[in-house]
């Protein structure tokens, strides 16, 4: 025996990496487009992903959601009351959702034919950064209440999504949030990003937001649905 | 936290390769001495953290009593303005140190890698 060196090179997160891709694969060929929304706890995520679970139901789309949650089923609940089918994942402290969660929870559900699935991520401005879910658009928010400088304390978060919406655009004038410092700092981690403004409680905002969602499906391939209004059960 | 689960992973990825080398009728293997990390600035990983927990998830495995050295690397961007690599000094500005032109073109920084392992 003597002293001697083993190459490895291997990313840590290969597990995950590789899980991701396959389930990026499969949602894509089976028509699913799927969201991941990430954000520290409170910014508005919920709010966020119940009024667009509404508004996809009135264009005749079927969206549904998986929601990641330290402990309480109260986001789930909240989520459900737009109509569309929302399962929890609870994951016992830990503080992310990885691939094979999704994976798992996936496999022992069966919420019908959908066109969109939103998985609401933990709150968490850290973790959530690292673990690709399989996603085709990864949200990352801010609220008009969080501080303009929050990009900048967790350029990971920000660097790694591919859209940014700055929500409760309701409460900005009282919070006298600065837009344009805020999209300088999200523009200085992540250069050119799309970033959405909008209200989960007035609505406003959700108009483009809606639209710019239903083009990005449309892009990856998937088909295009008739916007006819849903009719729900009575 | 994730670092937790990423020394786990670090622990398990660690374990595999010395098993695959044992099990490909290699010489002998030492008492593992090192692992060597690759961590990008841009990878989401604490490095106090992570060297935190190292002992306490290496007990009783294949890595028991060894060092951890972790060698961070940059991020490097590609600056078309340029047509060149450039080294950013922090993680809060993707801007050409040179020129100035925002730039999104990470080439290195993510890195999370088990490069080597020392043996004895
Ligand atoms: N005024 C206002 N409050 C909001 C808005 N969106 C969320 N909130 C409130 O912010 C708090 C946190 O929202 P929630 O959706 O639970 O955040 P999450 O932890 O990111 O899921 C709740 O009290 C919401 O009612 C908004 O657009 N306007
Ligand atoms: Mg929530
Ligand atoms: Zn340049």
């Amino acid at each position: 025996m003597h002293p001697r060196i083993l190459e490895v090179r291997r990313n840590l997160l290969k597990k995950n990496d590789e899980l991701a891709r396959d389930l990026r694969g499969r949602f894509l060929s089976d028509g699913l487009f799927v969201v991941n929304l990430v954000s520290g706890p409170g910014t508005g995520k919920t709010a966020l992903l119940r009024r667009t679970l509404g508004e996809l139901l009135n264009r005749g789309y079927r969206p549904i959601a998986l929601v990641g949650d330290l402990a309480t089923d109260n986001d789930a609940r909240r989520l459900a009351e737009s109509g569309a089918p929302v399962r929890q994942i609870t994951t016992d402290g830990v503080c992310h959702l990885e691939a094979d969660m999704v994976a798992r929870h996936l496999a022992e559900w069966s919420p019908g034919p959908a066109d969109f699935l939103f998985i609401e991520n933990v709150g968490n401005l850290v973790c959530p950064a690292s673990y690709d879910l399989g996603e085709s658009l990864r949200v990352v928010l801010l609220s008009v209440t969080d501080g303009e400088d929050k990009p900048l304390k967790y350029p990971k978060l920000f660097n790694t999504a591919d859209v940014a919406i700055v929500t409760k655009a309701d409460l900005a004038e009282a919070c006298e949030f600065d837009r344009a410092a805020a999209e300088a700092n999200i523009h200085d981690v992540r250069p050119g990003m799309q970033i959405f403004s909008t209200s989960a409680k007035t609505g406003v905002g959700f108009d483009a937001w809606l639209a710019f969602l239903i083009d990005q499906r449309t892009a990856c391939g998937l088909p295009v649905r008739d916007e006819r209004p849903f009719v729900s059960q009575p | 936290m994730h670092e937790l689960s990423i020394a786990h992973s670090l622990v398990t990825t660690a374990t595999d390769a010395l098993d695959a080398e044992r099990a490909s009728g290699s010489d002998p293997l030492g008492r593992v001495k090192a692992v060597h990390l690759r961590l990008g600035r841009l990878a989401g990983v604490v490095r106090d953290a992570l060297e935190f927990c190292y002992d306490l998830v290496t007990e009783d495995t294949l890595l028991a009593g060894s060092q951890l050295v972790i060698h961070d690397i940059d991020v490097v961007v590609f600056c078309n303005a340029c047509q060149a690599e450039r080294t950013l000094p922090g993680i809060q500005r993707f801007r050409c140190p040179e020129c100035d032109k925002p730039t999104g073109d990470i080439r290195h920084g993510r890195e999370l890698e088990l490069e080597y392992i020392e043996l004895e």
